[in-house]
């Protein structure tokens, strides 16, 4: 028997282990040997990644541009492999109350704005990093307000996000942040009622989580695993039951090039360095 | 293609429109989507990316800096362009029918699940953890004329017995009713039990078979209660129960076969009681026992047809199946060898009950009434067991080896 592949994903949510047994038996079948490792934060599972402890991660947007990071500066090369259709060219928005009177970002000036989990790309960086370029400097044009749910799991927990939108509600905050999937989950989980949020801004496509593999991982056993990940078909019921858990329909190969307002954020708040070692001095993962 | 979404949004029900209008399409053909409801343009990307589609990138179509709710100024609309993806045909695309939903199958298959038969059933998903998949081993064409003949027959105890107790009736013949009555709950109890069971294990592909057990489930619920209701009407307080008696409804929920089940139950042991059910019913000394025995008989003449019904539709196609319906009964015969059958005070008090008083001469007619109850038990039985296809002298012989303790 082969040396297994071993992946690493970070369990942000029970169904984690489901994903990820399905697909270890799924590869089996197809001759394929993987293990996986879970991990309760992206930081640790980044540093487990580089120093070649697992062969693959089952990476965050930020996770890849830590892991990418910490590379470069070793010298080190991590790849982008595959990420699932669902991952690409998602926005966040900037919302109000509708009817609250604020028609453009600028009225937010001196206000508050509800943000995610400090480390999360889509409620917290990417969209801070926006109300910058929009000529709103966030702490000093505007109040942060931050909710901190399942922070190190950069933002896959909604926590954080829909406890800024509950501000908004409760008018505790002016303006929050959100994923535009969100905008229909939180009317339609009840959160707020249709029509309640009020779109003040949004930014460029960018690009979601990523399959990265380890600086040392066997390329070929690599090229093999991306290989049946790229064939899985959405027309098989037995893998048609792991996608849906992981929300895809069918995995795509990984590019980069969307990442490029996340590192920007990254850069704008010093929340990892240049080196990838993390620089948040209010980040405990 | 175009549609216009208006001033919908997708959180309050535009999806809808839009798959209604992606459907009509080819995976890969384009749907230019208008509308003016805030934030549009956001959520038609995100709801797009979850379900496979793909919204045209910005450079392919003008977009405005921001969508606002409630502008105007979006009323003419962005063109927002959607792609059709192939996940819908996908997830559509191993999907079979679960047979006709006017007929059965010879075979049910277990991956259908609990889908309604004749339903588009998608791949995937549990299987139906189910023993009796096969039409033979369950069906009898007369079963959707019994379910609706059943659903049609249901009463209320409540109301279609008039529960005032009843004067008049002696003290020891009182005793015979409670006594008999403590006897007919735990035969139903066992009936009861059995078709529910078997419910348990049956595929729903045979939905008339499933529906007509769960009437019967129901028709014995009801007779626990009747005659439970009749047993404390005047007293207060049940029976006896004999062990030998409760040995020999064991044997019936021991055997796990379904046709042999419904055999042993229906045929033999419910259509005997169908006769035991008809005298208490003609020497009640009191209305209510007089009503309750005669509702109950009726609903188990309806289980009776399914049972014959059922079996002779196996034999009839496997002869050969009549020599493992022999093969039960004489099992069950062999595993009540050592015990004495009915309850003696059972037996005493269907003699009372006939007799209607302590007098000899009385006591004699009521002996000779219930030689003449168990000559018409075995008359019964040999004509359902012929009606299954077995020769006469055959028929008699099971006949025999049939519990004393008539179910």
């Amino acid at each position: 028997m082969s040396t297994p592949l071993v992946i690493g994903s970070v369990a942000y949510d029970p169904k984690v282990v489901t994903i990820w047994e399905g697909f270890r038996g799924f590869l089996r079948e197809r001759g394929i040997e993987t293990d996986f490792v879970l991990y309760s934060n992206y930081e640790r599972q980044v540093e487990d990644l580089l120093a070649n402890r697992i062969d693959l991660a089952w990476n965050s947007p930020l996770a890849w541009v830590r892991a990418d990071r910490l590379a470069r500066a070793r010298g080190l090369t991590v790849v982008p492999l595959f990420m699932r259709d669902s991952d690409r060219e998602l926005r966040s928005a900037v919302v109000t109350r509708a009817g609250s009177g604020a028609e453009t970002l600028s009225d937010l000036r001196g206000k508050r704005v509800g943000v995610g989990a400090v480390d999360s790309p889509q409620s917290t960086l990417i969209p801070l990093s926006y109300l910058r370029s929009q000529g709103l400097v966030p702490g000093e044009d505007f109040e942060v307000v931050r909710f901190d749910v399942g922070v190190g799991l950069h933002g896959d927990h909604v926590g954080g996000e829909r406890d800024a939108v509950i501000a908004l509600r409760e008018g505790s905050v002016d303006a929050a942040c959100v994923l535009d999937a969100n905008l229909i989950v939180f009317s339609q989980e009840g959160t707020v009622p249709s029509g309640y949020l009020s779109v003040l801004g949004q930014t460029e496509p960018f690009d979601h989580c990523m399959m990265t593999t380890a600086p040392g991982a066997d390329p070929e056993a690599v090229a093999t695993l991306n290989d049946a990940f790229l064939a899985m078909s959405y027309a098989d019921p037995t893998v048609r039951r792991l996608l849906d858990l992981e929300g895809l329909k069918q995995w795509l190969p990984g590019r980069t090039e969307n990442y490029a307002a996340l590192e920007r954020a990254v850069d704008e708040t010093g929340f990892y360095d240049a080196e990838g070692n993390i620089t948040a001095d209010d980040y405990r993962p | 293609m175009t549609i216009d979404l208006e001033d919908l949004a997708l959180d309050e029900g535009g999806h809808i429109l839009l798959e209604r209008a992606l459907a009509g399409l080819r995976p890969g053909e384009q749907l230019e989507v208008r509308g003016r409801s805030g934030g549009l343009s956001l959520m038609l990307g995100a709801w797009a990316r979850s379900h496979g589609h793909r919204l045209l990138p910005a450079a392919d179509r003008p977009m405005p800096a921001a969508d606002r709710l409630s502008s105007d100024e979006l009323s003419d609309g962005p063109s927002l362009v959607l792609e059709k993806g192939a996940a819908h045909d996908q997830r559509w695309s191993g999907a079979v029918r679960a047979g006709e939903p006017g007929g059965v199958l010879p075979r049910a298959d277990r991956t259908w699940g609990l889908a309604a038969r004749g339903a588009l059933v998608e791949a995937g998903g549990p299987k139906l953890d189910v023993a009796w998949v096969e039409r033979d081993h369950v069906w009898a064409d007369i079963a959707p004329t019994l379910y609706a003949r059943a659903a049609a027959s249901q009463w209320d105890p409540n109301t279609i017995i008039d529960w005032t107790p009843p004067s008049g009736v002696p003290d020891d013949i009182e005793d015979a009713v409670v006594q008999i009555m403590t006897y007919l709950v735990e035969n139903e109890q066992a009936a009861l039990m059995i078709p529910a069971r078997m419910l348990g294990t049956l595929h729903p592909h045979y939905r008339e078979v499933m529906q007509l057990l769960a009437s019967q489930v129901a028709d014995e619920a009801r007779h626990v209660e009747i005659f439970t209701r009749r047993a404390l009407l005047t007293r207060g307080q049940m029976g006896r129960s004999g062990a030998d008696g409760r040995e020999s409804l064991q044997t019936l929920l021991n055997e796990p076969d379904f046709t042999l089940a419904s055999f042993l139950l229906s045929v033999l042991g419910e259509g005997t009681f169908v006769d035991l059910l008809k005298f208490i019913h003609d020497f009640a000394p009191d209305r209510v026992t007089a009503d309750v025995t005669r509702l109950a008989a009726r609903d188990e003449a309806r289980h009776v047809a399914f049972g014959v019904a059922h079996t002779a539709y196996i034999a009839h196609s496997d002869p050969a199946f009549l020599g493992r319906l022999r093969g039960a009964v004489e099992r069950r015969h062999e595993a009540l060898r050592d015990t004495a059958g009915l309850n003696q005070s059972v037996f005493d008090g269907l003699v009372l009950l006939a007799a209607g008083s302590w007098e000899p001469a009385a006591i004699r007619r009521g002996w000779e009434a219930v030689q003449g109850l168990q000559r018409r038990m075995d008359e019964g039985r040999r004509r359902r067991l012929a009606a299954i296809g077995f020769p006469d002298g055959e028929a008699a012989e099971l006949s025999a080896l049939h519990t004393k303790n008539f179910m």
